[in-house]
């Protein structure tokens, strides 16, 4: 009993320090040459350019959502003036980012473990080896470099959509007054809430491509396995976003 | 500590000495010996569970042992590490079971690949490099299309046309007729040979086409439950009047090794 509770914790304890150690070695590979350009830019479309219509549709409906909700509250206290800094503020410093990258770990994140869990179980992973060719520097390294590249970006796009959005609804068909919208954002939000929600968009994009990377890499080698694989990087990569997102939040009031 | 040997002067292309390595409880290989001569084709046939595939993986740097020695063109590969390790896959050429050729890129792409990734040729070399591996494994014409357009067959040998096109010294064939039909198995079978011909290769194959895959073979291994218990000429290990070989040729398992495969699954 003692014996079996022992053997898996330090199972637990491997498979933890396999999962950081995957994450140490995709981010080493990425400075270590033959750099894989190509590969990266390649995986950079397929997460950043084939996400942006996801994105721009999710960014709009929820600015206006709370372009709505937030103008039928302000005007219980009679301050509709303060609708567009409500909305910048919840977007930059939170909606922005977590909406984002639940919704490409969702898109991306759920082929890249379906494709290299496929990828592992017809021995594809090992034919790389074998030729010499190190196959987390090849599969993984890029999808890291996209993912960096792509969140922060992806982010981006995502709040100022939201931002226009939350006008449309509450400014046009609500009739808030347009003018305080667009000066209380320029009054009320400075650079701090922008990076925030910059750096936090880029952990997500490390968290959302190790999870997924590390899931499909170690799929088991049958068909369930890459079917769990993708299961388990979408619903584990929202957990560590959801929980990344408070701790940096109180790290970086 | 394993005695060095160098393959060499014993012009063996793999030495394989006291080869262990198990898995949770389960010991797969057990003292495995093995000599492949260079530019011969060594066969290793055995029931499924044996460890053969386990001992192929060993052998392509895929695994560690537990203890042991494989020495490949004279050096001692076991301990060897990043840089060095490549160097020695550099030497080889693979075909995997099922293939493992990438999805995502053309037949042409697939062949391409080792020398794209690891040699300076220039692009017109490379194109006429693959071209002419593709020839020569039956598969003229055919560089445009998808791994997913092509037969099972077919897919086999533009695997094996990527295993060659960097000129190895030595080929590892797994399972390479495994869902082919009598005919193409004989095709195979005679591609592999003639390869081996024309490049002096030395080939290790994993094979369950016996008693087909003896016209091609050099020497035979008969492995059963971790052990090397046959080894020699395709004569002499045909000669052998060895209960579990015989059996295994009769396609009858021993209750043994029922029970082995049901503790591997």
């Amino acid at each position: 009993m003692i014996e079996r509770l022992g053997a898996s914790i330090l199972d637990g304890i491997f498979a933890l320090g396999n999962f950081i150690l995957f994450l140490v070695n995709s981010v080493v590979y990425v400075l270590v040459p033959p750099y894989k350009l190509r590969l990266a830019i390649r995986q950079i479309r397929i997460i950043g350019a084939d996400s942006l219509f996801l994105i721009v549709l999710i960014g709009a409906f929820t600015g206006m959502v709370l372009g709505l909700q937030g103008f039928t509250t302000l005007r219980r206290f009679g301050s509709e003036g303060a609708l567009g800094t409500v909305v910048a503020l919840t977007i930059v410093r939170e909606l922005g980012p977590v909406l984002a990258a639940l919704m490409i770990a969702a898109r991306a994140g759920s082929a890249m473990a379906a494709e290299l869990g496929s990828m592992q179980s017809t021995e594809q992973v090992d034919a790389l080896t074998v030729m010499a060719i190190n196959p987390v520097q090849y599969l993984v390294s890029p999808r890291m470099i996209a993912g960096i590249i792509s969140f922060p970006l992806l982010t981006t796009i995502f709040d100022v959509i939201g931002i226009w959005g939350g006008w449309l609804v509450g400014c046009g068909l609500m009739g808030a007054p347009s003018g305080d919208y667009f000066n209380g954002i320029a009054a009320q939000m400075d650079s701090h809430d922008i990076t925030l929600g910059l750096y936090k968009a880029l952990t997500f994009g490390v968290i959302v491509m190790w999870v997924s990377c590390y899931k499909g890499y170690h799929a088991k080698r049958m068909a369930t396995g890459v079917s769990r694989a993708t299961t388990e990087a979408v619903v584990l990569s929202s957990v560590l976003i959801l929980a990344a997102d408070y701790i940096l939040g109180a790290l970086l009031l | 500590m394993t005695p060095e040997t160098n393959g060499k002067t014993t012009g063996n292309a793999i030495e394989v000495r006291g080869l262990k390595r198990s898995f949770g409880r389960q010991l797969v290989l057990d003292g495995v010996d093995l000599d492949v001569p260079a530019g011969q084709i060594v066969t290793i046939v055995g029931p499924s569970g044996c460890g053969k595939t386990v001992l192929l993986k060993h052998l392509n740097l895929l695994l560690r042992p537990d203890a042991g020695s494989i020495t490949i063109d004279g050096t001692e590969v076991t301990r060897l590490r990043g840089a060095a390790q490549n160097s020695v896959r550099e030497k080889f050429g693979m075909l995997f079971q099922a293939g493992a050729l990438f999805d995502s890129m053309t037949v042409f792409e697939n062949v391409a690949f080792p020398l794209v990734e690891k040699t300076t040729l220039s692009r017109d070399e490379i194109r006429q490099r693959v071209l002419e591996t593709l020839a020569a494994v039956g598969l003229r014409g055919m560089d445009a299309k998808y791994p997913s357009e092509m037969s099972g067959g077919m897919q086999k040998r533009a695997a094996l046309a990527r295993a060659l096109v960097h000129s190895p010294k030595i080929l590892m064939l797994d399972e390479p007729t495994t869902g082919l039909d009598p005919t193409r198995t004989g095709a195979i079978h005679e591609l592999i040979r003639a390869t081996q011909g024309k490049f002096g290769l030395s080939v290790v194959m994993v094979s369950h086409d016996v008693p087909a895959v003896f016209s091609v073979s050099d020497r035979v291994a008969f492995m059963h439950q971790g052990k090397m218990r046959l080894y020699g000429t395709v004569e002499e290990v045909m000669g052998s009047s060895d209960d579990e070989f015989k059996r295994f040729l009769a396609g009858r398992a021993s209750g043994d090794d029922l029970e082995n495969n049901q503790a591997n699954s």
